[in-house]
Order: structure tokens, then C-alpha cells, then sequence
């Protein structure tokens, strides 16, 4: 079959590989009929995340059919037209169960690097390098889903492709922000990105009740989007102090919660921006934490902050000051999307999240360079480029 | 040019003190308790689910080694712990064996973490197969390698 591969820093090609197997009786073969770029996808690009084997096969949010079950599959059948949870979890061990999906014990079966890295280990994730399991991507024909039944999730009739697809992963990563994040009816919430993921997060605040949401940007089409599509203000970082703002749009106090959905390749203007990018090519500092800082320094007293964007190390010049003498909570986590994913296609059912508008580029699995170097550069207004390998 | 000779010798300078004062610090050889420590992982199910009758699970059964369970705080369920019965090496000789994948703690982690996996899904979850078209360099067959050690290491 035909499949992106990752063949090093910045370098994809597209190329054929074995087909995917059944190797546990919870396996599903899914027949991909859509899988969209990420903002972590350009991490693995960009050589920012370890274990990535030249000719490993990415992409990890993605829509489509089941055409063939192990024999422990009850809850799936072939036919199901099924959105699956970019992260892997088995259902069963004590952090599933708590809800807490990403840290699954038993879906990544190489867990003793990240281990090492971080003292403990994340759950697999499909397409997300050796350190996340090894698992093969969705920017392929098929792919292997484990422990299918707890996954995948079918897609409500009347709910279509491209809003269910965002259902894998944006979706709920951006929901998690919000709910984790404490939103409560009444807040003020600031979400730094207007990537898939800020959009989805700002939206789930106001879902969640937030009175205003404040969401920032640089890209003129992604701040319009994000005001046309999820109703939301918006800021432009490069053209306005982003602090200031913040503090006159809140009588001072600052936002009750924020959102980071930028991550470790965050840009700037001025010398912070210089600063870290210097440190990150010495490689004396591994990540560049620009948005967090930002958030961490706007948050009102006592208020929380949630880390969405991905960081896999060490950064520099994090304000512990600030957050411990301003009473901050601050937490991330990779998506615990199994929790929320048949809330959001039921809310996506309603009409009440719209997510569709992110696919901003359609084409088809041979163009997944061309799509990944629109993604990455924000060419012609690119948000998300998704792959239909069947079309 | 007088000046940078003069950078120069007192980055050297630098340099042999902060060499003199590494060699000065004691490393330690390998923390007492490294050789006996028991490795362990909690297990979502009740103890009578892991080891029914008092027997060991697969494939910790197949191990020379020694296995306690007891009951973990707060219905966390069952903490299991195991360590090898035959000689564990410790400090740089483990580093080495760790390298060649012949330290038995490694078969150890690899046991218990496949018993907790298939006490609470039923079976053992296997990576996908590496494909075809990778091509084989040099910083990839050192990867390989550490993957190849990465189910039997790690934090247990
Ligand atoms: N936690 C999870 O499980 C999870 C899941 C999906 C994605 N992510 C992460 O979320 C982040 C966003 O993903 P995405 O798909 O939206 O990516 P994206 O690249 O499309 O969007 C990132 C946006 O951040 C903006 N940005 C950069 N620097 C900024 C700054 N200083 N202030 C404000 N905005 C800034 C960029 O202009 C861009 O629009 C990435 O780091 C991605 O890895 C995490
Ligand atoms: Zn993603
Ligand atoms: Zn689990």
C-alpha cells in the first residue's frame, strides 16, 4: 500500500509498504479514508522529537472504515464508518480507567525510553516515532488499530467526514485544554494559537460556559478564521502587547485561564524570539517555551494554565517565580481524547462545534510533501491539509 | 592578540580547575541496594486475579526469579514485584551489560510489565513490525539497538 514516510529532518516521501496485519486479537484494520496534518507532526519534522526511524510512516488523526476485526472485537464490525483516537489506549489499566487516557500502561510497548527521558512513560500514539511505540501512521491506505473496541468510535449517520475526522485528535485536544484547564461559566479564558488545536480549545471554552475567550495569533487568515468560525476575539501578538491587552480587556486581572496550542517551535517578535532560537541551534536548550512564559506572566492570580502545545525536554528561562508567587496551577498532558471523543461527535451532530472549516486543503496521499510543506510554511492560508488516499 | 592569549589561558585555566574538581568528587561505585532492589509495577486487577492459587503469571514463570505481590493503597489494585535470583551486576559492569542487553533485570521488566498487560487486557500488545524501505545509517542502527532495549528498561 501507499504511505508518507519520514525519511529524516524535513524530508518526507511517499512510498509503498507491506500492508498492515492483525497482530492482536484487538485489532481492527481500518481502511483510511481521511487523515489530516497536525501542528506535532511538524515536531517530528523539524527533528524535535527522538526515535524517529527513517522510513517510519506518520500521521495520526484520521477517519474510516473497518474492514477486518480480530477475534476479541465485539463493539466493531467491518463497515463501521469509525474516527479513532490519535492516542492508543487499552481501557483497562488504572490511568484509563481514571479517565486519563494518554498514559495508558499497556499501549506503548517501548516505554523504556521515555521512561528514562521523563520517568515515565507516555501511551502509544500512532505515527509518533519510536519513543510513542512505533506504531504506523494514517497517511496510508490502511492502517492497524489496536485494542479497537476502547479507539475507535463510529460516527454517528448525518455526521460527515471532515467534521467527525477532527474528532481523532484537534477536537478533543483543544476540549481537554479547556476542561482540565478549569474553565467555569463566567471566565475569562486566552488561548495562545489559532492553529486546529487553539480553535478547538477556545471553542470548548465557550461551550464550557466562559464568558469571553481571547485567542492570539500572528496569521491574519487564522485570527479571521477564528473570529468567522468559533466566535471568538482575537488578538494579533505581532502587532499588539499581548499582556497589555489582556489586562485591559480584564479590568487588570488577567485571563482565569490559558491555553498554550502552540508548542515547542513557538515564535516571537523581539529578543525572546532571538534568545531561544539561538539556544535551540546550540542545542543548549531543546524546546522554545515563548507562549507559555507569555501565559504564565498574563494569568490572573491564582488562575491555571494548560500546556496543550507538545514539549519533549529541556527549556530555558521558565518563570517558576511567577508561577509560585502568583499561586498558578499549571498542567498539560498529551490528549485524553477517549473521554470526550462521543460528546464532541454528538455536540458536532448538533451543529453546536463546527470543525469542518480547518480542512482548508484537500488532495490526495501522493501529495503529502507538497501538503506537509503548505502546512508548515502556512502557504495559501493552509490551517490543515488532509489526505484522501481513496479520492 | 595579547588580550585573547590572555582569554585563551584563562579558558584553560578554567577548564583544568573545573577538570580538578569532577576528579575530586567521589562517584560512587553503585548505591548499596542496587543489587537487591525489587522491581515493580501495580497491577489494575485483585491479587487473586494475578496470581490465582499463589501462582506466578506467565511469563514472569519462566524467569529465575524471585516474585512477591501485595495489595496496593487506595484499590489501586495489586503491586507485583519481582527480581532476578542470579547475580545482578551493579555500577560501570551494569552500565555494560545493560548495553549488550544480557543484565537479567531487563528480562525481569519485560516480564512483569507483559503479566500486568495481559492480567488486565488479556494478551500482550506487540509493536508494529519495522518496514521495508527503512534505510539502514548509522545513527538508526544505534537507535535500533536502544529500541531493542527499550522494553526491558526504563523505570521499574
Ligand atoms: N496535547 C496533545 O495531545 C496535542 C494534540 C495535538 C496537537 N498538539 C500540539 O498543539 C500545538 C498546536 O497544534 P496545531 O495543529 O494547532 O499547530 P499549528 O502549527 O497549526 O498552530 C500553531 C499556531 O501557533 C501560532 N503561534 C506560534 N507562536 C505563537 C506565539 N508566541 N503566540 C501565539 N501563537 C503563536 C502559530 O502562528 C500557529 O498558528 C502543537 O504543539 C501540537 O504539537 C498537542
Ligand atoms: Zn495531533
Ligand atoms: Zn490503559
Amino acid at each position: 500500500m501507499k504511505a508518507v514516510c519520514w525519511q529524516g529532518v524535513n524530508e518526507l516521501s511517499v512510498e509503498q509498504v507491506p500492508d498492515p496485519e492483525i497482530l492482536n486479537d484487538q485489532d481492527a484494520i481500518v481502511k483510511v479514508t481521511a487523515s489530516t496534518t497536525c501542528g506535532s507532526d511538524l515536531h517530528l519534522l523539524g527533528g524535535y522529537i527522538p526515535a524517529m526511524r527513517a522510513g517510519d510512516v506518520i500521521g495520526h488523526e484520521f477517519l474510516g472504515e473497518i474492514v477486518e476485526v480480530g477475534p476479541e472485537v465485539s463493539r466493531h464490525r467491518p463497515g463501521d464508518r469509525v474516527v479513532v483516537c490519535s492516542i492508543i489506549g487499552c481501557g483497562r489499566c488504572r490511568p484509563c480507567v481514571d479517565g486519563m487516557w494518554s498514559l495508558c500502561e499497556n499501549s506503548n510497548p517501548k516505554p523504556g525510553l521515555t521512561e528514562l527521558m521523563w520517568g515515565g512513560s507516555t501511551a502509544g500514539i500512532f505515527g509518533y516515532s519510536h519513543a510513542m511505540g512505533g506504531f504506523r501512521g494514517s497517511h496510508a491506505e490502511y492502517i492497524r488499530v489496536p485494542f479497537a473496541d476502547y479507539n475507535a468510535f463510529t460516527v454517528p449517520d448525518g455526521v460527515d467526514d471532515m467534521d467527525a475526522l477532527f474528532a481523532s485528535d484537534a477536537a478533543p485536544t483543544g476540549w481537554m485544554g479547556a476542561d482540565l484547564g478549569g474553565v467555569r461559566p463566567g471566565d475569562v479564558v486566552a488561548v495562545w494559537g489559532c492553529g486546529g488545536v487553539g480553535q478547538m480549545a477556545a471553542r470548548a471554552a465557550m461551550l464550557l460556559g466562559a464568558e469571553r475567550v481571547i485567542a492570539i495569533d500572528r496569521y491574519p487568515e487564522r485570527l479571521a478564521m477564528t473570529a468567522r468560525h468559533v466566535g471568538c476575539e482575537v488578538v494579533d501578538y505581532t502587532s499588539t502587547d499581548v499582556n497589555a491587552e489582556l489586562r485591559e480587556r480584564t479590568g487588570g486581572r488577567g485571563p482565569d485561564v490559558c491555553i498554550e496550542a502552540v508548542g515547542l517551535e513557538a515564535e516571537g517578535t523581539g529578543p525572546q524570539r532571538i534568545y531561544d532560537g539561538i539556544k535551540q541551534r546550540l542545542r543548549l536548550e531543546q524546546d522554545r517555551p515563548i507562549a507559555v512564559r507569555e501565559a504564565i506572566h498574563a494569568c490572573r492570580k491564582g488562575g491555571s494554565v494548560f500546556v496543550l502545545g507538545v514539549f519533549a525536554g529541556f527549556v530555558d528561562k521558565f518563570p517558576l517565580g511567577a508561577l509560585m508567587n502568583k499561586g498558578l496551577t499549571l498542567r498539560g498532558a498529551q490528549q485524553h481524547g477517549q473521554r470526550y471523543i462521543p460528546h464532541l461527535l454528538d455536540l458536532i451532530a448538533r451543529g453546536e462545534l463546527k470543525t469542518s472549516h480547518l480542512a482548508t486543503h484537500t488532495m490526495t496521499l501522493d501529495d503529502g510533501p507538497r501538503g506537509y510543506d503548505m502546512f508548515k510554511r502556512k502557504k495559501d492560508g493552509c490551517v490543515r491539509a488532509v489526505f484522501r488516499p481513496w479520492i | 592578540m595579547k588580550r585573547a592569549i590572555i582569554g585563551a589561558l584563562g579558558v584553560a585555566a578554567g577548564g583544568v580547575a573545573v577538570a580538578r574538581w569532577l576528579a575530586s568528587r567521589r562517584v560512587p561505585a553503585a548505591f548499596e541496594d542496587e543489587a537487591t532492589r525489587w522491581l515493580g509495577v501495580t497491577v489494575n486487577r485483585s491479587q487473586d486475579e494475578i496470581m490465582p492459587g499463589g501462582r506466578v503469571p506467565e511469563p514472569l514463570a519462566e524467569l529465575d526469579a524471585e516474585v512477591r505481590v501485595n495489595r496496593a493503597p487506595g484499590g489501586r489494585g495489586t503491586e507485583l514485584y519481582a527480581r532476578p535470583r542470579e547475580h545482578v551486576p551493579t555500577g560501570a559492569t551494569a552500565v555494560l551489560s545493560r548495553i549488550r542487553g544480557d543484565d537479567p533485570r531487563q528480562a525481569v521488566r519485560v516480564a512483569l510489565r507483559e503479566a500486568k498487560c495481559v492480567a488486565e487486557t488479556g494478551e500482550v500488545l506487540r509493536p508494529d513490525a519495522p518496514i521495508g524501505t527503512t534505510r539502514p545509517t548509522l545513527p538508526g542502527k544505534v537507535l535500533d539497538a536502544a529500541l531493542r532495549r527499550a522494553p526491558g528498561e526504563g523505570r521499574l
